[in-house]
Protein backbone atom coordinates (compact mmCIF):
# COMPACT_ATOMS: atom_id res chain seq x y z
CA UNK A 1 0.00 0.00 0.00
CA UNK A 2 1.46 3.27 -0.60
CA UNK A 3 1.96 6.25 1.84
CA UNK A 4 0.64 9.60 1.11
CA UNK A 5 4.59 10.39 1.32
CA UNK A 6 4.97 8.67 -2.09
CA UNK A 7 1.65 9.60 -3.70
CA UNK A 8 0.69 13.54 -2.78
CA UNK A 9 1.96 16.23 -4.74
CA UNK A 10 1.97 18.56 -1.59
CA UNK A 11 1.81 17.76 2.13
CA UNK A 12 1.63 20.60 4.45
CA UNK A 13 1.01 21.92 7.33
CA UNK A 14 0.26 26.30 8.52
CA UNK A 15 -1.44 28.23 10.97
CA UNK A 16 -5.23 29.20 10.24
CA UNK A 17 -4.82 32.20 12.88
CA UNK A 18 -2.78 31.61 15.71
CA UNK A 19 -5.02 29.38 17.68
CA UNK A 20 -5.43 26.48 14.79
CA UNK A 21 -3.32 24.88 12.98
CA UNK A 22 -4.35 23.66 9.28
CA UNK A 23 -3.29 20.93 7.06
CA UNK A 24 -3.27 19.99 3.70
CA UNK A 25 -2.69 16.86 1.21
CA UNK A 26 -2.66 17.66 -2.30
CA UNK A 27 -2.87 15.61 -4.87
CA UNK A 28 -1.41 16.58 -8.62
CA UNK A 29 -3.86 14.38 -10.71
CA UNK A 30 -7.60 14.16 -10.20
CA UNK A 31 -7.58 10.35 -10.86
CA UNK A 32 -5.13 9.89 -7.53
CA UNK A 33 -7.16 12.38 -5.68
CA UNK A 34 -10.93 10.63 -6.81
CA UNK A 35 -9.51 7.25 -5.65
CA UNK A 36 -7.78 8.32 -2.51
CA UNK A 37 -11.14 9.78 -1.33
CA UNK A 38 -12.93 7.03 -2.30
CA UNK A 39 -11.17 5.03 0.23
CA UNK A 40 -12.19 7.41 2.81
CA UNK A 41 -8.83 6.74 4.93
CA UNK A 42 -8.14 10.77 5.10
CA UNK A 43 -10.99 11.93 7.42
CA UNK A 44 -11.84 13.87 11.07
CA UNK A 45 -11.19 10.68 12.78
CA UNK A 46 -7.90 9.89 11.32
CA UNK A 47 -7.04 13.48 11.93
CA UNK A 48 -8.05 13.33 15.82
CA UNK A 49 -6.18 10.11 16.48
CA UNK A 50 -2.98 11.52 14.48
CA UNK A 51 -2.90 14.67 16.55
CA UNK A 52 -4.79 13.60 20.35
CA UNK A 53 -7.53 15.50 19.43
CA UNK A 54 -11.43 14.88 19.40
CA UNK A 55 -13.32 14.25 15.59
CA UNK A 56 -15.64 17.34 16.65
CA UNK A 57 -12.32 19.44 17.03
CA UNK A 58 -11.20 18.60 13.36
CA UNK A 59 -12.85 21.15 10.56
CA UNK A 60 -12.74 18.32 7.64
CA UNK A 61 -12.97 19.72 3.76
CA UNK A 62 -12.70 17.30 0.79
CA UNK A 63 -11.82 20.32 -1.70
CA UNK A 64 -12.46 18.63 -4.60
CA UNK A 65 -11.92 22.19 -6.93
CA UNK A 66 -7.79 22.03 -5.41
CA UNK A 67 -7.64 17.93 -5.61
CA UNK A 68 -7.07 18.39 -1.98
CA UNK A 69 -8.09 17.07 1.81
CA UNK A 70 -8.20 19.99 4.05
CA UNK A 71 -8.28 19.49 8.41
CA UNK A 72 -8.19 22.13 10.91
CA UNK A 73 -7.71 21.84 14.25
CA UNK A 74 -6.94 23.70 17.56
CA UNK A 75 -3.22 24.22 17.85
CA UNK A 76 -1.55 22.33 21.12
CA UNK A 77 -0.21 26.10 22.07
CA UNK A 78 -1.08 28.60 20.92
CA UNK A 79 1.66 30.34 18.31
CA UNK A 80 4.39 32.17 19.99
CA UNK A 81 3.12 31.46 23.43
CA UNK A 82 5.27 29.96 25.93
CA UNK A 83 5.92 26.13 25.19
CA UNK A 84 5.21 26.23 21.58
CA UNK A 85 7.70 24.53 19.67
CA UNK A 86 6.16 26.01 16.03
CA UNK A 87 5.31 28.94 15.60
CA UNK A 88 4.62 29.15 11.83
CA UNK A 89 2.94 25.73 12.40
CA UNK A 90 4.86 24.73 9.06
CA UNK A 91 6.29 21.34 10.58
CA UNK A 92 3.08 19.87 11.91
CA UNK A 93 2.33 17.59 9.13
CA UNK A 94 4.55 14.87 9.35
CA UNK A 95 2.39 12.29 10.96
CA UNK A 96 0.29 12.06 7.41
CA UNK A 97 3.20 11.59 5.81
CA UNK A 98 3.35 7.60 6.49
CA UNK A 99 -0.32 6.74 6.57
CA UNK A 100 -1.29 4.10 4.02
CA UNK A 101 -3.67 4.18 1.46
CA UNK A 102 -5.20 0.95 0.40
CA UNK A 103 -4.66 1.60 -3.06
CA UNK A 104 -3.32 0.05 -6.43
CA UNK A 105 -1.42 2.75 -7.66
CA UNK A 106 -0.45 0.63 -11.16
CA UNK A 107 -4.28 0.93 -11.34
CA UNK A 108 -3.72 4.17 -12.27
CA UNK A 109 -2.98 5.08 -15.46
CA UNK A 110 -0.46 8.00 -16.82
CA UNK A 111 0.61 8.21 -12.93
CA UNK A 112 4.20 7.92 -12.03
CA UNK A 113 4.94 6.86 -8.36
CA UNK A 114 7.00 9.24 -6.55
CA UNK A 115 10.13 8.00 -5.38
CA UNK A 116 10.14 7.17 -1.74
CA UNK B 1 -17.16 44.80 -20.00
CA UNK B 2 -16.15 47.15 -17.05
CA UNK B 3 -13.33 45.94 -15.58
CA UNK B 4 -10.56 47.16 -12.73
CA UNK B 5 -7.00 46.34 -12.72
CA UNK B 6 -5.14 45.75 -9.17
CA UNK B 7 -1.53 44.98 -9.24
CA UNK B 8 0.30 43.76 -5.46
CA UNK B 9 3.75 43.84 -5.21
CA UNK B 10 4.27 41.45 -2.96
CA UNK B 11 3.03 39.18 -0.21
CA UNK B 12 4.28 41.22 2.53
CA UNK B 13 6.01 44.88 2.98
CA UNK B 14 9.64 44.54 2.72
CA UNK B 15 9.84 41.17 1.28
CA UNK B 16 11.26 42.59 -1.49
CA UNK B 17 9.47 41.92 -5.32
CA UNK B 18 11.68 42.12 -8.69
CA UNK B 19 12.10 45.78 -10.22
CA UNK B 20 11.05 44.54 -13.39
CA UNK B 21 8.15 42.52 -12.79
CA UNK B 22 7.08 45.82 -11.42
CA UNK B 23 7.62 47.06 -14.78
CA UNK B 24 6.01 44.68 -16.45
CA UNK B 25 2.91 45.16 -14.18
CA UNK B 26 2.39 48.80 -14.76
CA UNK B 27 2.52 48.88 -18.26
CA UNK B 28 -1.33 47.14 -17.40
CA UNK B 29 -2.06 50.34 -16.61
CA UNK B 30 -3.40 49.11 -12.88
CA UNK B 31 -6.32 51.03 -11.54
CA UNK B 32 -4.59 50.67 -8.04
CA UNK B 33 -1.39 49.29 -6.37
CA UNK B 34 -0.70 47.99 -3.54
CA UNK B 35 0.59 45.67 -0.91
CA UNK B 36 -0.32 43.92 2.27
CA UNK B 37 1.84 44.75 5.82
CA UNK B 38 1.32 42.72 8.12
CA UNK B 39 -0.03 39.15 9.28
CA UNK B 40 -0.47 37.31 13.10
CA UNK B 41 2.04 34.60 11.32
CA UNK B 42 5.17 35.74 12.93
CA UNK B 43 3.48 35.38 16.34
CA UNK B 44 2.71 38.00 18.90
CA UNK B 45 5.99 39.21 19.40
CA UNK B 46 5.27 42.30 17.27
CA UNK B 47 2.03 42.87 18.44
CA UNK B 48 3.08 43.15 22.12
CA UNK B 49 6.32 44.92 21.58
CA UNK B 50 5.48 47.47 18.82
CA UNK B 51 8.35 46.14 17.17
CA UNK B 52 7.90 46.07 12.81
CA UNK B 53 8.66 42.89 11.61
CA UNK B 54 10.57 43.78 9.01
CA UNK B 55 13.77 46.38 8.93
CA UNK B 56 13.36 49.48 7.71
CA UNK B 57 15.59 48.96 4.74
CA UNK B 58 13.88 46.35 3.40
CA UNK B 59 10.71 48.43 3.76
CA UNK B 60 11.76 51.54 2.66
CA UNK B 61 13.26 49.77 -0.71
CA UNK B 62 9.63 48.49 -1.53
CA UNK B 63 8.03 51.72 -0.77
CA UNK B 64 10.37 53.49 -2.91
CA UNK B 65 9.39 51.74 -6.03
CA UNK B 66 5.67 51.66 -5.59
CA UNK B 67 5.88 54.92 -4.87
CA UNK B 68 7.14 56.32 -8.05
CA UNK B 69 5.42 54.08 -9.77
CA UNK B 70 2.18 54.94 -8.39
CA UNK B 71 2.72 58.63 -8.38
CA UNK B 72 3.78 58.51 -12.44
CA UNK B 73 0.76 56.93 -13.42
CA UNK B 74 -1.20 59.05 -11.15
CA UNK B 75 -2.60 55.91 -9.20
CA UNK B 76 -3.71 55.02 -5.43
CA UNK B 77 -0.91 53.48 -3.81
CA UNK B 78 -2.09 51.78 -0.51
CA UNK B 79 -0.52 49.44 1.98
CA UNK B 80 -2.80 47.25 4.65
CA UNK B 81 -1.66 46.00 8.26
CA UNK B 82 1.23 48.67 7.97
CA UNK B 83 4.42 47.64 9.94
CA UNK B 84 3.04 43.70 10.57
CA UNK B 85 0.79 43.96 13.58
CA UNK B 86 -0.65 47.22 12.33
CA UNK B 87 -0.57 48.81 15.93
CA UNK B 88 0.18 52.81 16.47
CA UNK B 89 3.82 52.20 16.48
CA UNK B 90 4.10 49.96 13.37
CA UNK B 91 1.83 52.35 12.01
CA UNK B 92 4.14 55.54 12.39
CA UNK B 93 7.29 53.52 11.85
CA UNK B 94 5.80 53.16 8.02
CA UNK B 95 4.22 56.94 7.71
CA UNK B 96 7.46 58.01 9.06
CA UNK B 97 9.69 56.23 5.75
CA UNK B 98 6.72 57.51 2.96
CA UNK B 99 7.49 61.24 4.78
CA UNK B 100 10.80 60.56 4.36
CA UNK B 101 10.51 59.44 0.51
CA UNK B 102 8.90 62.60 -0.24
CA UNK B 103 11.22 64.68 0.98
CA UNK B 104 14.41 62.83 -0.45
CA UNK B 105 12.61 63.12 -3.75
CA UNK B 106 10.32 65.96 -3.63
CA UNK B 107 6.89 63.73 -3.75
CA UNK B 108 4.37 66.08 -2.83
CA UNK B 109 0.69 64.28 -2.57
CA UNK B 110 -2.23 63.57 -0.27
CA UNK B 111 -1.25 60.81 2.51
CA UNK B 112 -4.14 59.21 4.70
CA UNK B 113 -3.68 57.31 7.97
CA UNK B 114 -6.25 55.28 9.25
CA UNK B 115 -5.67 54.03 12.69
CA UNK B 116 -6.78 50.84 14.10
CA UNK B 117 -5.37 50.72 17.68
CA UNK B 118 -8.44 50.45 20.24
CA UNK B 119 -9.05 51.88 23.71
CA UNK B 120 -9.59 49.50 26.24
CA UNK B 121 -12.33 51.70 27.85
CA UNK B 122 -13.89 51.27 24.27
CA UNK B 123 -13.30 47.41 24.12
CA UNK B 124 -14.70 47.17 27.95
CA UNK B 125 -17.94 48.90 27.20
CA UNK B 126 -18.89 46.90 24.23
CA UNK B 127 -17.59 43.44 26.47
CA UNK B 128 -19.82 44.89 29.09
CA UNK B 129 -22.57 45.76 26.63
CA UNK B 130 -22.23 41.36 25.77
CA UNK B 131 -20.91 42.33 21.96
CA UNK B 132 -17.99 40.48 22.00
CA UNK B 133 -17.51 36.67 21.55
CA UNK B 134 -14.53 35.01 21.34
CA UNK B 135 -13.31 33.26 17.89
CA UNK B 136 -12.44 29.04 17.92
CA UNK B 137 -10.12 28.19 20.48
CA UNK B 138 -10.47 30.70 22.30
CA UNK B 139 -11.77 31.66 25.65
CA UNK B 140 -13.77 34.23 26.38
CA UNK B 141 -12.65 37.81 26.66
CA UNK B 142 -12.84 39.11 30.74
CA UNK B 143 -11.77 42.58 31.89
CA UNK B 144 -8.73 41.31 33.50
CA UNK B 145 -7.23 40.36 29.80
CA UNK B 146 -8.74 43.55 28.45
CA UNK B 147 -6.29 45.64 31.22
CA UNK B 148 -3.15 43.21 30.40
CA UNK B 149 -3.10 44.04 26.92
CA UNK B 150 0.09 45.74 26.02
CA UNK B 151 -2.44 47.04 23.05
CA UNK B 152 -5.85 46.11 21.15
CA UNK B 153 -5.98 46.49 17.57
CA UNK B 154 -9.01 46.21 15.82
CA UNK B 155 -9.42 43.99 11.98
CA UNK B 156 -10.68 47.17 9.56
CA UNK B 157 -12.97 46.18 6.68
CA UNK B 158 -12.38 48.16 3.17
CA UNK B 159 -14.63 50.88 4.40
CA UNK B 160 -12.44 53.14 5.73
CA UNK B 161 -10.37 53.01 2.51
CA UNK B 162 -13.29 53.82 0.35
CA UNK B 163 -13.66 56.65 3.26
CA UNK B 164 -10.11 57.81 2.80
CA UNK B 165 -10.02 57.39 -1.43
CA UNK B 166 -13.61 59.24 -1.65
CA UNK B 167 -11.37 62.03 0.22
CA UNK B 168 -8.71 62.17 -2.05
CA UNK B 169 -6.00 60.51 -0.94
CA UNK B 170 -3.33 59.34 -3.19
CA UNK B 171 -1.52 57.52 -0.61
CA UNK B 172 -3.00 54.89 2.15
CA UNK B 173 -1.52 53.93 4.79
CA UNK B 174 -3.43 51.63 7.13
CA UNK B 175 -3.23 49.92 10.44
CA UNK B 176 -4.63 46.12 11.06
CA UNK B 177 -6.82 45.36 8.39
CA UNK B 178 -8.58 42.71 6.92
CA UNK B 179 -6.31 41.39 4.17
CA UNK B 180 -8.48 41.91 0.88
CA UNK B 181 -9.94 45.45 2.59
CA UNK B 182 -7.73 47.54 0.66
CA UNK B 183 -8.17 45.59 -2.77
CA UNK B 184 -11.99 45.51 -1.89
CA UNK B 185 -12.54 49.13 -1.07
CA UNK B 186 -10.88 49.59 -4.96
CA UNK B 187 -12.74 47.49 -6.75
CA UNK B 188 -16.11 47.89 -5.02
CA UNK B 189 -15.52 51.88 -5.10
CA UNK B 190 -15.39 51.10 -9.16
CA UNK B 191 -19.08 49.95 -9.00
CA UNK B 192 -17.75 45.89 -9.18
CA UNK B 193 -19.27 43.42 -7.09
CA UNK B 194 -18.47 42.41 -3.82
CA UNK B 195 -18.15 38.89 -4.60
CA UNK B 196 -15.19 39.18 -7.38
CA UNK B 197 -13.46 41.86 -5.48
CA UNK B 198 -13.56 39.95 -2.16
CA UNK B 199 -12.34 36.62 -4.35
CA UNK B 200 -9.55 39.29 -5.97
CA UNK B 201 -8.10 40.68 -2.26
CA UNK B 202 -7.80 37.25 -0.86
CA UNK B 203 -5.42 36.02 -4.01
CA UNK B 204 -3.55 40.09 -3.98
CA UNK B 205 -2.97 39.48 -0.54
CA UNK B 206 -0.22 36.98 -1.13
CA UNK B 207 1.06 38.35 -3.83
CA UNK B 208 2.19 35.75 -6.68
CA UNK B 209 2.09 33.02 -3.88
CA UNK B 210 -1.13 31.64 -5.68
CA UNK B 211 1.13 31.02 -9.18
CA UNK B 212 4.00 28.63 -9.99
CA UNK B 213 6.91 28.36 -8.54
CA UNK B 214 5.90 30.37 -5.75
CA UNK B 215 7.51 33.28 -4.81
CA UNK B 216 7.60 37.16 -3.28
CA UNK B 217 7.11 38.79 -6.72
CA UNK B 218 4.08 40.84 -8.85
CA UNK B 219 0.38 39.63 -9.29
CA UNK B 220 -2.17 41.58 -11.18
CA UNK B 221 -5.67 40.85 -10.68
CA UNK B 222 -8.66 41.94 -13.14
CA UNK B 223 -12.06 42.20 -11.53
CA UNK B 224 -14.64 41.69 -13.53
CA UNK B 225 -18.88 41.72 -13.24
CA UNK B 226 -18.68 38.07 -13.66
CA UNK B 227 -15.23 36.68 -11.86
CA UNK B 228 -11.59 37.79 -11.67
CA UNK B 229 -8.60 37.35 -13.53
CA UNK B 230 -5.34 36.52 -11.93
CA UNK B 231 -1.95 36.67 -13.71
CA UNK B 232 1.53 36.71 -12.50
CA UNK B 233 3.89 39.27 -13.59
CA UNK B 234 7.13 37.56 -13.88
CA UNK B 235 7.72 35.55 -16.91
CA UNK B 236 9.13 32.74 -14.96
CA UNK B 237 5.82 32.13 -12.73
CA UNK B 238 2.43 31.48 -14.08
CA UNK B 239 -1.00 30.89 -12.64
CA UNK B 240 -2.89 27.78 -13.10
CA UNK B 241 -6.56 26.65 -12.26
CA UNK B 242 -5.13 24.34 -9.84
CA UNK B 243 -2.47 26.91 -8.09
CA UNK B 244 -5.00 29.52 -7.97
CA UNK B 245 -7.54 26.71 -6.75
CA UNK B 246 -5.21 25.20 -4.05
CA UNK B 247 -4.22 29.08 -3.09
CA UNK B 248 -7.63 28.88 -0.91
CA UNK B 249 -5.91 26.32 1.52
CA UNK B 250 -3.59 28.21 2.45
CA UNK B 251 -3.60 29.87 6.25
CA UNK B 252 -7.66 29.35 5.69
CA UNK B 253 -9.39 27.35 8.30
CA UNK B 254 -11.53 26.48 5.33
CA UNK B 255 -10.95 27.04 1.55
CA UNK B 256 -14.11 27.50 0.77
CA UNK B 257 -15.78 29.57 3.38
CA UNK B 258 -14.41 33.25 4.41
CA UNK B 259 -15.66 35.18 6.92
CA UNK B 260 -14.89 38.50 6.12
CA UNK B 261 -16.22 42.04 8.31
CA UNK B 262 -19.83 42.54 6.77
CA UNK B 263 -20.09 39.01 5.11
CA UNK B 264 -19.07 35.53 3.93
CA UNK B 265 -17.03 34.86 0.45
CA UNK B 266 -18.03 31.59 -0.42
CA UNK B 267 -16.14 29.87 -2.85
CA UNK B 268 -17.08 26.42 -3.04
CA UNK B 269 -18.92 26.79 -6.40
CA UNK B 270 -15.95 28.76 -7.79
CA UNK B 271 -14.94 27.44 -11.60
CA UNK B 272 -11.25 27.81 -12.53
CA UNK B 273 -10.77 28.47 -16.16
CA UNK B 274 -7.13 29.23 -18.07
CA UNK B 275 -7.31 32.14 -20.01
CA UNK B 276 -3.99 31.65 -21.45
CA UNK B 277 -0.64 29.26 -20.04
CA UNK B 278 -0.42 31.71 -17.04
CA UNK B 279 -3.41 33.46 -16.58
CA UNK B 280 -6.74 32.05 -15.19
CA UNK B 281 -10.00 33.20 -14.75
CA UNK B 282 -12.21 32.64 -11.44
CA UNK B 283 -15.54 32.85 -11.62
CA UNK B 284 -19.13 31.25 -9.81
CA UNK B 285 -17.81 32.74 -5.97
CA UNK B 286 -21.03 34.37 -4.10
CA UNK B 287 -20.65 37.23 -1.15
CA UNK B 288 -23.71 37.34 1.11
CA UNK B 289 -23.76 39.93 3.50
CA UNK B 290 -23.77 39.27 6.87
CA UNK B 291 -24.12 42.04 10.27
CA UNK B 292 -21.03 43.72 10.75
CA UNK B 293 -18.35 42.22 13.06
CA UNK B 294 -14.70 43.73 13.60
CA UNK B 295 -11.97 41.09 15.07
CA UNK B 296 -9.92 42.27 17.76
CA UNK B 297 -6.27 41.00 18.08
CA UNK B 298 -4.20 41.91 21.74
CA UNK B 299 -1.34 40.78 22.93
CA UNK B 300 0.18 40.10 26.55
CA UNK B 301 3.27 40.26 28.51
CA UNK B 302 4.05 36.56 28.62
CA UNK B 303 7.48 36.86 30.80
CA UNK B 304 10.94 37.35 29.98
CA UNK B 305 12.98 34.67 28.41
CA UNK B 306 16.77 33.56 28.69
CA UNK B 307 17.61 30.51 26.66
CA UNK B 308 21.06 28.54 25.83
CA UNK B 309 21.82 25.72 23.66
CA UNK B 310 23.47 22.43 23.86
CA UNK B 311 24.17 19.10 22.28
CA UNK B 312 25.02 15.99 23.57
CA UNK B 313 26.67 13.24 21.69
CA UNK B 314 27.14 10.57 24.86
CA UNK B 315 25.58 7.28 24.16
CA UNK B 316 25.43 6.49 27.77
CA UNK B 317 23.58 9.92 28.59
CA UNK B 318 21.40 9.29 25.59
CA UNK B 319 20.35 5.98 26.89
CA UNK B 320 18.95 7.38 30.21
CA UNK B 321 17.64 11.07 28.61
CA UNK B 322 14.73 10.82 30.94
CA UNK B 323 15.66 10.33 34.16
CA UNK B 324 18.95 12.18 33.81
CA UNK B 325 16.75 14.97 32.52
CA UNK B 326 14.51 14.90 35.67
CA UNK B 327 17.37 14.57 37.72
CA UNK B 328 19.14 18.05 36.11
CA UNK B 329 15.70 19.30 36.41
CA UNK B 330 14.86 18.39 40.51
CA UNK B 331 18.72 20.33 40.98
CA UNK B 332 17.63 23.41 39.36
CA UNK B 333 14.59 23.55 41.47
CA UNK B 334 16.60 22.66 44.36
CA UNK B 335 19.40 25.63 43.70
CA UNK B 336 16.77 28.29 42.52
CA UNK B 337 14.92 27.93 45.24
CA UNK B 338 18.02 28.51 47.52
CA UNK B 339 18.62 31.91 45.92
CA UNK B 340 15.01 32.91 46.34
CA UNK B 341 13.58 31.66 43.43
CA UNK B 342 10.14 29.65 43.85
CA UNK B 343 9.16 27.32 40.69
CA UNK B 344 5.89 29.67 40.17
CA UNK B 345 8.23 32.64 38.81
CA UNK B 346 9.31 30.63 35.88
CA UNK B 347 9.12 28.07 33.62
CA UNK B 348 11.74 25.73 32.49
CA UNK B 349 11.39 24.14 28.98
CA UNK B 350 13.98 21.45 27.26
CA UNK B 351 13.53 21.13 24.09
CA UNK B 352 15.45 18.26 22.62
CA UNK B 353 15.72 18.05 19.01
CA UNK B 354 15.96 15.06 17.72
CA UNK B 355 13.38 13.70 19.82
CA UNK B 356 10.55 15.77 19.87
CA UNK B 357 11.90 19.27 19.82
CA UNK B 358 9.32 20.25 16.29
CA UNK B 359 6.43 18.23 17.72
CA UNK B 360 6.07 17.75 21.53
CA UNK B 361 3.37 16.32 22.73
CA UNK B 362 2.09 15.70 19.05
CA UNK B 363 5.24 13.78 18.06
CA UNK B 364 4.41 10.00 17.43
CA UNK B 365 7.90 8.79 17.35
CA UNK B 366 8.97 7.79 20.37
CA UNK B 367 12.10 6.17 20.33
CA UNK B 368 14.69 8.20 19.15
CA UNK B 369 17.35 6.96 16.60
CA UNK B 370 19.99 9.83 16.98
CA UNK B 371 23.43 9.33 17.46
CA UNK B 372 23.25 13.27 19.07
CA UNK B 373 20.48 15.33 20.65
CA UNK B 374 20.23 19.15 20.36
CA UNK B 375 18.90 20.90 23.59
CA UNK B 376 17.09 24.47 23.74
CA UNK B 377 16.86 25.23 27.37
CA UNK B 378 14.55 27.65 27.68
CA UNK B 379 13.51 29.98 30.80
CA UNK B 380 10.25 32.31 30.91
CA UNK B 381 10.50 33.98 34.11
CA UNK B 382 8.76 37.37 35.71
CA UNK B 383 11.15 38.64 35.71
CA UNK B 384 14.55 39.05 33.40
CA UNK B 385 16.92 39.03 36.07
CA UNK B 386 15.15 35.69 37.64
CA UNK B 387 15.04 34.19 33.82
CA UNK B 388 18.86 34.85 33.89
CA UNK B 389 19.48 33.83 37.25
CA UNK B 390 17.58 29.82 36.51
CA UNK B 391 18.99 29.45 33.15
CA UNK B 392 22.30 30.07 34.43
CA UNK B 393 21.90 27.55 37.21
CA UNK B 394 20.18 25.32 34.49
CA UNK B 395 23.17 25.68 32.25
CA UNK B 396 25.64 24.36 34.72
CA UNK B 397 23.56 21.61 35.90
CA UNK B 398 22.97 20.43 32.28
CA UNK B 399 26.15 20.35 32.07
CA UNK B 400 27.79 18.70 34.71
CA UNK B 401 25.17 16.26 36.74
CA UNK B 402 26.28 12.76 37.29
CA UNK B 403 24.38 9.73 36.12
CA UNK B 404 24.72 6.18 36.66
CA UNK B 405 27.77 4.75 33.93
CA UNK B 406 28.81 8.13 33.25
CA UNK B 407 32.30 8.23 31.25
CA UNK B 408 31.97 11.85 30.26
CA UNK B 409 33.47 12.98 33.57
CA UNK B 410 34.52 16.77 32.44
CA UNK B 411 30.91 18.00 30.68
CA UNK B 412 27.77 16.41 29.64
CA UNK B 413 26.77 18.70 26.74
CA UNK B 414 28.59 20.76 23.75
CA UNK B 415 28.16 24.79 24.10
CA UNK B 416 28.77 26.05 21.08
CA UNK B 417 28.78 30.12 21.82
CA UNK B 418 30.00 31.61 24.71
CA UNK B 419 28.93 33.43 26.41
CA UNK B 420 26.26 30.56 26.14
CA UNK B 421 23.58 32.31 28.30
CA UNK B 422 21.17 34.60 26.08
CA UNK B 423 18.62 36.75 26.89
CA UNK B 424 15.93 36.68 24.44
CA UNK B 425 13.98 39.65 26.34
CA UNK B 426 10.12 40.43 27.11
CA UNK B 427 8.00 37.35 25.16
CA UNK B 428 4.28 38.01 24.56
CA UNK B 429 1.32 35.97 24.01
CA UNK B 430 -1.84 36.89 22.20
CA UNK B 431 -4.42 37.23 24.95
CA UNK B 432 -6.88 39.21 22.62
CA UNK B 433 -8.72 36.72 19.81
CA UNK B 434 -12.39 37.90 19.94
CA UNK B 435 -15.21 39.70 17.42
CA UNK B 436 -17.06 42.28 18.35
CA UNK B 437 -20.13 43.13 16.94
CA UNK B 438 -22.59 46.30 16.52
CA UNK B 439 -19.79 48.34 15.64
CA UNK B 440 -19.49 51.40 12.94
CA UNK B 441 -17.19 50.11 10.20
CA UNK B 442 -15.89 53.53 10.10
CA UNK B 443 -15.76 55.09 13.59
CA UNK B 444 -13.43 52.30 15.09
CA UNK B 445 -10.91 53.48 12.64
CA UNK B 446 -10.13 56.93 12.49
CA UNK B 447 -8.65 58.78 9.57
CA UNK B 448 -5.87 61.45 9.21
CA UNK B 449 -4.84 63.58 6.16
CA UNK B 450 -1.91 65.48 5.18
CA UNK B 451 -0.18 67.08 2.19
CA UNK B 452 2.99 65.39 2.51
Amino acid sequence: MPRISEIAQVCKSKNAGPFEVTIDVVFSDKAMFEAVKATNVLNAGLIARLYHVTPEDVLFTVYDAGNAFKATLPRRIPAGDIGDTDVYGAQQHAPLLDVEIPIDVKDLAGRTRRPA
Amino acid sequence: MPEFRLLSTSGLLGYGFPEESLKTGMAREPHMIGVDGGSTDPGPHYLGSGKCLNSKMSMKRDIALMLDAALSAKIPMVISSCGGAGGEPHLKAVVDIVRELARERGYRFKLATIHAEQSKAWVKQKLEQGEIAPLKAVPPLDSATIDTAERIVGMMGPEPYIQALDNGAQVVLAGRSSDPAPWVACATRAQLPSAPSWFAGKVLECGATASLPKGHDCLLATVQEDGVIVEAMNPIRKCTPMSVANHSLHENASPCYHIEPGGLLDTSNCKFDAVSDRAVKISGMEWEAKPYTVKLEGAELAGYRAITICGTRDPGLLSQWDSYLASVKDNIVTKARAFGVEPDQYKLIYRVYGRDGVMGDWESVRESRSHELGILVEVVGKTQEIANAVLSIARVNTLHVDFPGRLCKEGNMAFPFSPSDIEAGPCYRFSVFHVVRNVDPLSMFPIEYEMV
